[in-house]
């Protein structure tokens, strides 16, 4: 198996689907963009990651693919409770 | 006020916003000679394997441009003239200065050898570097890698992925050996001989061969030749410093800066991997080549630049990083010595890691997840997690924020200790704690 396909396997690997948010630690961060390319409805990931904020974006599926494809373990989900958090 | 900011990268963009976030209304100037402006650095080892697509490499948008109203001039700085403060632009244009930050960056050290000049002798500094790359690294072409550090092995990574076949050179008897102790040494070439690469170990490149300049193959010092369509290097890097050389400003390694990231110029800055930067808590002046202490050094100069005393701490470096596949984390201080790959320092490279002092090693795990960690009097002081990155979290923080692990340090180091068991638990009731 090719590295690349290493990488693959291992986003799909995934299977569970969270109810909370997804969290950045910026100092991790390279800026490198795989997060935001993989979004699959667009959210710039990435610029949540440099501002060091959590991923509070209405149309965020949390489906784990920008969690699964960074390499560098920037991304995590954090089970906070969404509602609370928009309520404020 | 006018600030002049040299440099487009992660130093740079911080430290524009740094100055706007305290100076809504002085006019700042940001000069660069890279085609592409800011753009992730690192992010140029997942463009060459195809993870990313090039366009996706630019982190910020036009607005974001916008909000933070500066002017943006692609140009090279020739010269920095100190005594009426104002700096040459592609040797003509002036552009007076009140504040300037020098946030050039490093360059690859170039190889010297005969035929260096060859068409196809590759290294990855920009993103001119990778396209240029993937134009050569078609499917069926041979390459020779010689270097060291990660960069050496994004660059294996970055062809294996287009279908060329490999060719590693080390000098020595392991990869990089004042970093990695002997047993990641050997997970990461094994890792690299399954994917198909060819180790050379004790090979020293002598000479690019070739025909009508091009690549046609290398020469060893035993006499061996490698045929080859490429070859990449990538031996170390060097800070840019020829500027403030020139402008005679402090300089060792890197120019020097204090812990406010100030030049011995008063009203000059620099950060990022040009700097070489005072920490005041070792009292020691060290390179780092690292995204987040640049981006961080960037916004503590442009704090100060804007008027506002601050001091750059300096955090335990680390960094994430792909070995052979292998996501590693590299954290503290966790080696010495010198490798015979590398002169001085590399990409995504810290001098720190180097500075090991007298510290016991406990390392557990077997196959490819492994964690090897440093322990001091009463902290941890560096950190290797390879594979299961479980540890690389809580390690961070632990070495970063030295936080006193007495009360385990016995269990760490007993003899077939769970070390990934201890620190779990350790950080999960620290964690609780605090
Ligand atoms: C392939 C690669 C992989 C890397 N991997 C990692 C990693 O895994 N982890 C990590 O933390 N870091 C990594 N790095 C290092 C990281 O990218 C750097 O530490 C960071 O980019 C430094 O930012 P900087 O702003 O100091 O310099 P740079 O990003 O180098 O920017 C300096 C800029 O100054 C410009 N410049 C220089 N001289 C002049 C002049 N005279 N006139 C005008 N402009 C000038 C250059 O064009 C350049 O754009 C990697 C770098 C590369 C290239």
């Amino acid at each position: 198996m090719s590295f690349i396909n290493i990488f693959k396997s291992d986003a799909r690997r995934r299977t569970t689907l969270f109810a909370g948010h997804v969290v950045p630690d910026s100092s991790r961060c390279v800026q490198c963009g795989i997060c935001s390319y993989n979004c699959p409805i667009g959210i710039d990931v990435r610029a949540h990651a440099w501002r060091d904020e959590a991923i509070n974006h209405s149309e965020c599926l949390t489906c784990g693919e920008c969690v699964a494809r960074c390499p560098r373990g920037v991304l995590r989900f954090d089970r906070t409770d969404l509602f609370a958090k928009d309520a404020q | 006020m006018r600030y002049a900011i040299i440099g487009t990268g992660a130093a740079g963009f911080a430290s524009i916003e740094a100055i706007r976030s305290l100076d809504k209304s002085g006019e700042i100037f940001m000069l660069g000679d890279d085609p592409h402006g800011f753009y992730s650095r690192p992010g140029l080892a997942y463009f060459l394997t195809g993870e990313l697509a090039d366009k996706s490499l630019f982190p910020k948008t036009r607005e974001d441009y916008a909000r933070l109203n500066f002017t943006y001039q692609k140009a090279r700085v020739t010269k920095i003239n100190r005594a009426e403060k104002f700096l040459l632009l592609d040797g003509k244009t002036p552009l007076p200065y009140d504040k300037l930050l020098i946030a050039t960056g490093a360059s690859a050290l170039p190889l010297t050898i005969p035929g260096a000049n060859f068409q196809g002798v590759v290294k990855l500094d920009h993103l001119e570097d990778a396209r240029g790359i993937l134009s050569f690294a078609k499917r069926g072409k041979t390459a020779v890698v010689v270097g060291g550090g990660i960069t050496a092995l994004e660059l294996t990574e970055g062809l294996l992925a287009r279908g060329v076949k490999v060719h590693y050179l080390l000098r020595g008897d392991r990869y990089w050996s004042n970093v990695l102790d002997e047993h990641e040494s050997r997970i990461v070439e094994a890792r690299l001989q399954e994917e198909g690469v060819t180790l050379h170990f004790h090979s020293e490149l002598t000479e690019v061969i070739g025909k009508g300049g091009k690549v046609g193959g290398v020469r060893l010092l035993n006499g061996k030749t490698i045929k080859c369509d490429i070859l990449a290097y990538a031996i170390g890097i060097k800070p840019r410093a020829e500027l403030a050389q020139d402008a005679e400003l402090a300089l060792d390694r890197g120019i020097l800066v204090n812990e406010f990231l100030q030049t011995n110029d008063p009203d000059i800055y620099s950060a990022g991997d040009v700097a070489q930067v005072y920490d005041p808590i070792t009292g020691r002046s060290v390179l780092d080549s690292l995204w987040s202490p640049a981006r961080d050094q960037g916004r503590v100069a442009g704090l100060n630049m804007a008027g506002q005393r601050k001091s750059y701490i300096k955090s335990a470096p680390f960094n994430v990083t792909r070995l052979a596949g292998l996501t590693t984390t590299i954290i503290g201080a966790v080696g010495h010595g010198r490798d015979e790959d590398i002169v001085g320092i590399a990409r995504g490279d810290s001098e720190t890691w180097r500075q090991l002092p007298d510290a016991i090693v406990a390392q557990g795990g077997f196959d490819i997840n492994r964690v090897r960690i440093l322990v001091g009097e009463k902290i941890l002081i560096g950190a290797v997690v390879m594979g299961d990155q479980t540890l690389s979290a809580p390690l961070q923080k632990i070495i970063a924020q030295k936080v006193d692990i007495t009360s385990v340090r016995d269990k760490l180091l007993a003899r077939d200790a769970k070390i990934a068991d201890v620190i779990v638990d350790f950080w999960s009731k620290h964690a609780a704690v605090a």
